[in-house]
């Protein structure tokens, strides 16, 4: 038995790998940030947060609260109400967590690495349509959160719904149009050629279109329903919103689907605009010549692209405790006559710049 | 390989994953149904009419409008791709492209279609 298998197997055989081990990581990022986002607030208030929960005597200062959640949740009854529209009723939740699920895949965790001569991308999907994929996919979200409210029969998940999806699609072009000016300076829609690009600290995203980092991070909060834009579910008005009639894991369905998409929009976020799995001041390929063994740059790649996921991740919850939620009318129009118009600017802005630069 | 394979293969269990969490809030929990505790939920109380009313018609133009500027965006993104072979001609154009675009946009805002109130 030689090692001399063929490309498609090795691709196929690493494809699976790296797609087991980024789910099950996707798979922790919900009982985490579930965790986190109820010990920082406690933190920020002087509270203790949830501290107590623990095995055999052994608190470790409340980890397990979201297994104990999780716990919960899974073994509760489902209550379908009356009236519901019952495909669709069970049909949502499947909406709500697998577009997350599949934009995760096409973020590039590391650079690439020579295993016996062969050469693995550290994406899973690695397509060279890249931003094109990934808006076509986040799209279909909205599927999720319109039928559930739709299907519910009640008319706070309806409110709930409608405030929502005409919210997630109002924002949607504002996000599209914040990267349109990285694709003309970065000159290509693959993500993977968008990191490489960035080798040093001033040609990252961030520094060279400001305006698009800031929109687009106005854009991801609104994407993900997240406060100051959470309209959609206004506990004081709406109860929960779209899923004010979903429990047990359906409920849970619609948490995953929430905080991955919020973890895979940092992960862009990063990804874009600081330099994806990049090192400041250092070549992280460079690390495998170095301590001589494959692996270690793009091991290191990941951390750093997850130190800067994880930085997002903290500006939600800090966000989410420091500034209150709009009035609708608000929202709506900051989407549609403030960062729409400058986003419009900023695309033109950016290509004459670039054009007096590159054809005079 | 197709780098298509790896889409369908995180498609396909994303939609398992979805379809087994919600599949499974029937099969795991109890099961004691009430007529009063499967009542869609209304602050506790009867519910009078079924929820599935007239809404506001802004919710649909705000879709329409999505449409709209949302196939103008895609349309920069191939532009913007092109960008280095089509040189000024390409900026030209665009700029054209985006001045009707404005022109429809102050319109929509004129028209008040924007306002909420």
């Amino acid at each position: 038995m030689g090692l001399t298998a063929d490309e498609f197997t090795v691709q196929f055989i690493s494809t699976l790998l790296k797609f087991s081990i980024l789910a099950v990581i996707l798979l922790q990022v919900p009982p985490i940030m579930v965790l986190v986002e109820r010990r920082i607030p406690a933190f920020m208030q002087r509270r203790k947060g949830p501290n107590r929960v623990g095995l055999f005597g052994f608190r470790i200062y409340g980890v397990l609260q979201s297994l104990a959640d999780t716990i919960k949740l899974i073994f509760k009854e489902e209550v379908v109400p009356t009236g519901a529209h019952k495909a669709f009723y069970h049909l949502a939740p499947v909406f709500a967590v697998f577009p997350a699920l599949m934009i995760a895949m096409a973020i590039p965790y590391g650079p690439d690495i020579q295993v016996f001569g062969h050469t693995i991308p550290l994406s899973v999907v690695r397509v060279d349509v890249g931003f094109l994929f990934i808006f076509a996919i986040s799209s279909l979200a909205v599927y999720g959160v319109t039928i559930a409210g739709w299907a519910s029969n009640n008319k706070y998940a309806l409110l709930g719904s409608l405030r929502a999806s005409a919210q997630m699609i109002s924002y949607e072009i504002p996000l599209g149009m914040s990267l349109i000016p990285i694709v003309l300076i970065y000159g290509s829609l693959d993500l993977n050629k968008i990191v490489e690009a960035q080798t040093h600290i001033w040609k990252w995203g961030i520094f060279l279109s400001p305006i698009s980092f800031v929109l687009f991070l106005i854009a991801m909060f609104a994407e993900t329903n997240r406060t100051p834009f959470d309209l959609s579910e206004a506990e004081g008005e709406l109860v929960a919103g779209f899923h004010t009639e979903y429990n047990s894991t359906k409920f849970a369905a619609f948490f995953l689907g929430e905080y991955v998409s919020m973890f895979v929009l940092s992960c862009l976020a990063s990804t874009v605009f600081l330099g994806g799995w990049q090192v400041p001041f250092f070549d992280v390929r460079s690390l495998d010549q170095l301590v001589g063994f494959t692996g270690v740059g793009a091991f290191v790649g990941f951390g750093s692209l997850f130190m800067k996921a994880a930085f997002f991740m903290w500006l939600y919850v800090w966000v989410r405790w420091t500034i209150p939620r709009f009035r609708y009318d608000q929202l709506m129009s900051l989407g549609w006559k403030f960062m729409i118009p400058l986003g419009l600017i900023n695309v033109v802005v950016t290509a004459l710049a670039l054009a007096a630069v590159r054809f005079s | 390989m197709n780098p298509y394979i790896p889409v369908l293969i995180s498609l396909s269990f994303g939609l398992v994953l979805g379809g087994a969490l919600s599949a499974l809030a029937a099969l795991l929990g109890p099961r004691k149904p009430s007529t009063v505790k499967s009542e869609p939920f209304e602050c506790g109380v009867p519910m009078v009419t079924s929820a599935n009313e007239k809404m506001s018609v802004k919710f649909y133009l705000t879709a329409i409008l999505f449409i709209l500027f949302d196939i103008e965006t895609i349309f920069l993104y191939l532009w913007a791709t092109a960008f280095p072979q089509l040189g000024w001609f390409g900026i030209v154009e665009i700029l054209v492209f985006m001045l009707i675009l404005v022109a429809g946009y102050i319109y929509v805002v004129r028209r008040g279609a924007l306002e909420w109130d």
